[in-house]
């Protein structure tokens, strides 16, 4: 898409502002600077215009003068995404859904909650709580992040082994096409008729429409959580543990690892009385009624000592709870106070492989001369590896980012995903490249097709391009060749 | 090797049907035939792609190629104290994993543990040009490209010919118990509503004829609680109630009366008309009667539901399933397109022009 003469900006800009409230388009330098990246900084631009409609109509109104006038459209929730899926481009439009925020129906009867694209994950569980209820998706991000951006990531969080990823915790969306035209998907029912759009559109990354309502699915508080913490004298034991807690039949509420790096830089932080002479940390929870946690959690605590664990904590009240999980919590920011910079990644594995990828990204680690800290859902097999370096030192920047590219390589090698909960964006398009063949690609680009036409909805992000891959080097289009050698190609 | 020959085969199959615009019936074992508008085409059967690929315990995952029995692959999942979750329904010994992916049809405990579309994780499939393509992979987390593999699920075989799919299992409840009240449906419909919005391990839900039945499903502990919680025995035999309400093999689903399927938000009120059984806390809605189409329909979509006529010696020209607005459709058939571009696959099996 070339950028547009000044003279048809300024068109646009101007039909924007006639469509839309006063002061819902912005396009002086420093009012839409605040918009240049999202939570992926290194990439960042300023949009041609940044608009700010208030509902539905409004939301429509701009999409279909959009794409009238050819322009690009890319929408953004609150802009904590990591992966650069909100990332702007200067001919394109910003359509944030900011304002977007009004929590329209909570049921308790039917354990439903209505709400606008721009409302906050967490400020749903805070409206439906008195109710006894909550919503289960609870990415890092949830203070900040809002329903809409959870949809187009499909975003997913600790407790998502038990509870599911966001395409399992809604149940019907109201999305506004490029075109402009409503569509209602689904409306409250457990299935729709036809094909399963629900699932389509979640985690699309705002290629295919804009959500401009969300029902999410309620569900009853647990009556109590514990949390045991065990420590293993190496991470291919604790690995192992991970398997045989979910071999033995359970599935905890959540199950995270830290290594070494990253329980002693959190523990200084939070004081959590984590075991600094651990080579790795297990969170393991419970929840449920009290008597069934109980009964989880021996059976939980026998399996990990049984796997090797030299030391298990269980939680004695919510107090200690809080604090074993402190540190977990509090692992991205104790991290990046080992280094100036560091490059979370998001890869993706069977679970049996743990062991064998965490001592390959050991010995990635003296290959780059780089460090890398590792915390993750050990329970999902998604993996975060923190890989610390210095951006003011020549070349780090780009080692950082080869290990980062030869961590998901490894991750498809063994069955897993380059991305386990983050999104492709921007950042992750070579390696889609290497997990995707040409005519999954293609498949792809004509499902965007189906929906968009002209490619204005967030063009360029999630689907590379063949040419991009041809370029990266890495599509293979031939038998016989990764990413799945298995497989007959004709 | 056999399984690369079959699936070359396939594909050359595919192939000469796309150049000759001849459409293909994809049949797996042929359990839901009656299932969606009467199946046209040359049939395309996965017999030959059967075998479980891989599953192993620590996954909670299994892999197996479509034309695998269902029956085999829970008979392995069972040895491994696992289960599939949404309890397909068979409709016969035949039936293949395949066909439960392509239906999208779910058991007794789809409302409290999820549809069959939540625990697909991957798929491969071979599209309307012949070529072998995967989607969608064997990790329970994987956000890379457009959710193709869910897409598949209750497709009727309309968008690709399964050749493979990857499913997340979960381990087998310790404990389960059925307990059974008289009541109303009224009240019956109310106290589900109740119930679910609880900490209660429930499993499936049931009522016809005044008679409702609960399932607990947990940790000895949880199930324990919860009966106390609800009151009342649990019921001798409940298996085998459970299991032909899955197969619609209780006496309800036996009349010659046309079978409508309701799927409703659980919250709409009470139907009045023709005999009704419930399931999944009131989301499921069976109608067994000769009712007015047209009044079916709007009266499912006036609550925000929809209705699919799911067994009927005759079917309606716009067919079972409930129709889609125009946009919807032509929507849908441009997703269709893209798979399979001439239109080879199961046509007219989900929508008339599809």
């Amino acid at each position: 898409m070339s950028r547009n003469s000044s003279s048809e900006e300024s068109t646009v800009i101007a039909r924007l502002r006639r469509a839309l409230a006063p002061g819902a388009v912005l396009s002086e330098r420093e009012d839409i600077k605040p918009y240049e990246c999202d939570a992926l900084t290194m990439h960042r631009e300023l949009p041609l215009a940044v608009v700010l409609p208030s509902d539905e109509a409004e939301v429509a109104a701009v999409l279909e003068l959009c794409h009238e006038a050819g322009v690009p459209v890319i929408a953004r929730g609150a802009g904590t995404g990591l992966s650069g899926g909100a990332t702007p481009r200067s001919d394109a439009v910003l359509m944030s859904l900011a304002r977007l925020s009004r929590i329209l129906e909570v049921d308790p009867h039917a354990r439903i909650a209505r709400v606008q694209p721009g409302v906050r994950n967490l400020a749903i569980s805070e409206a439906v709580a008195s109710h006894g209820l909550y919503y289960a998706p609870d990415p890092s991000s949830q203070i900040a992040c809002t329903i809409g951006g959870n949809v187009a990531e499909n975003s997913g969080g600790v407790h998502c082994l038990k509870y599911g990823l966001t395409v399992h915790n809604v149940l019907a969306f109201r999305v506004a096409t490029i075109e402009g035209e409503v569509l209602a998907i689904g409306a409250g029912a457990l299935d729709l008729p036809g094909y399963d759009l629900l699932a389509l559109l979640t985690g699309s990354e705002g290629l295919l429409a804009v959500v401009t309502e969300v029902t999410v699915r309620l569900i009853p508080k647990p009556e109590c959580a514990r949390v045991i913490l065990a420590a293993f004298d190496s991470i291919v034991t604790a690995g192992g543990a991970v398997a045989d807690i979910i071999a033995a039949g359970i599935i905890p509420a959540g199950l995270e690892m830290m290594d070494r790096a990253t329980i002693a830089a959190v523990e200084p932080f939070v004081r959590a009385g984590y075991p600094l002479d651990a080579e790795a940390i297990l969170l393991c929870e419970s929840d449920g009624t009290a008597d069934e946690v109980q009964e989880e959690v021996v059976h939980m605590e026998e399996v990990l000592r049984r796997a090797g664990a030299t030391e298990c904590r269980v939680s004695r009240d919510e107090a200690e709870r809080a604090r074993f999980w402190a540190g977990r919590k509090a692992a991205f920011p104790a991290v990046g106070t080992l280094a100036p910079d560091y490059y979370c990644m998001d890869g993706s594995i069977p679970r049996k492989c743990l062991a064998a990828v965490l001592e390959a990204i050991r010995e990635m680690e003296s290959k780059y001369g780089l460090r890398c800290a590792n915390v993750f859902h050990a329970g999902d097999g998604n993996l975060h590896p923190l890989i610390l370096f210095d951006a003011n030192v020549p070349q780090q920047a780009a080692r950082a980012e080869a290990f980062g590219g030869e961590i998901l390589e490894l991750c498809v090698r063994h069955g897993g995903s380059i991305t386990g909960e983050h999104g492709v964006g921007v950042e992750k398009l070579n390696h889609m490249c290497v997990q995707f063949a040409g005519r999954e690609l293609e498949v792809f680009h004509g499902v965007k097709r189906a929906f968009d036409e002209r490619g204005l909805l967030n063009p360029g992000k999630a689907v590379p391009t063949l040419r991009r891959c041809a370029e990266f080097g890495r599509l293979h289009v031939h038998a016989g060749q990764i990413p799945h050698p298995d497989l007959p190609r004709f | 090797m056999r399984v690369t020959e079959e699936l070359k085969s396939l594909g050359e199959r595919i192939r000469a049907a796309a150049t000759q615009r001849r459409a293909l019936r994809i049949r797996g074992g042929g359990s839901k035939d009656f299932y969606g508008a009467a199946p046209q085409g040359e049939l395309l059967e996965t017999t030959h792609l059967t075998g479980i690929v891989d599953c192993e315990p620590s996954e909670l995952v299994i892999t197996a190629r479509a034309g695998t029995a269902l029956a085999a692959i829970e008979q392995r999942l069972t040895e491994h104290g696992q289960m599939l979750a949404f309890e397909p329904p068979r409709f016969g010994e035949r039936a293949t994993i395949g066909g439960a992916v392509a239906s999208g049809l779910c058991g007794p405990r789809r409302a409290y543990c999820g549809a069959l579309r939540d625990f697909v994780l991957g798929v491969q499939i071979i599209d309307g040009r012949g070529d072998l393509l995967r989607f969608g992979g064997r990790v329970i987390k994987n956000v890379a490209g457009f959710d193709v593999a869910r897409l598949m699920a209750g497709s009727l075989g309309t968008l690709g010919l399964l050749t493979e799919v990857t499913l997340k299992t979960v381990p087998r409840p310790k404990a389960e118990c059925t307990l059974q009240f008289e009541l109303d449906q009224p009240l019956a419909l109310e106290r589900m509503s109740q119930w679910a919005a609880r900490p209660l391990p429930l499993s499936a839900t049931a009522w016809h004829g005044g008679r409702l039945l609960v399932r607990l499903s947990g940790a000895q502990a949880a199930v324990r609680a919860a009966r106390q919680a609800l009151g009342g025995e649990c019921l001798e035999g409940a298996g085998e109630y459970w299991e032909a309400l899955r197969e619609q093999r209780l006496e309800f689903f036996d009349a010659a009366q046309p079978l409508w399927r309701l799927s409703l938000p659980a919250h709409a009120p009470p139907l009045t008309s023709g005999d009704i059984l419930l399931e999944w806390g009131g989301a499921l809605r069976w109608l067994r009667g000769s009712v007015d189409v047209d009044g079916v329909r709007a009266l499912a979509s006036r609550f925000g539901g929809h209705a699919t006529l799911f067994r009927a010696c005759t079917k309606p020209p716009e067919g079972p399933f409930h129709p889609l607005s125009p946009s919807m459709l032509a929507l849908h058939r441009r997703l269709k397109a893209v798979f399979d571009p001439q239109g080879l696959f199961n046509p007219g099996r989900l929508y008339p022009t599809l």
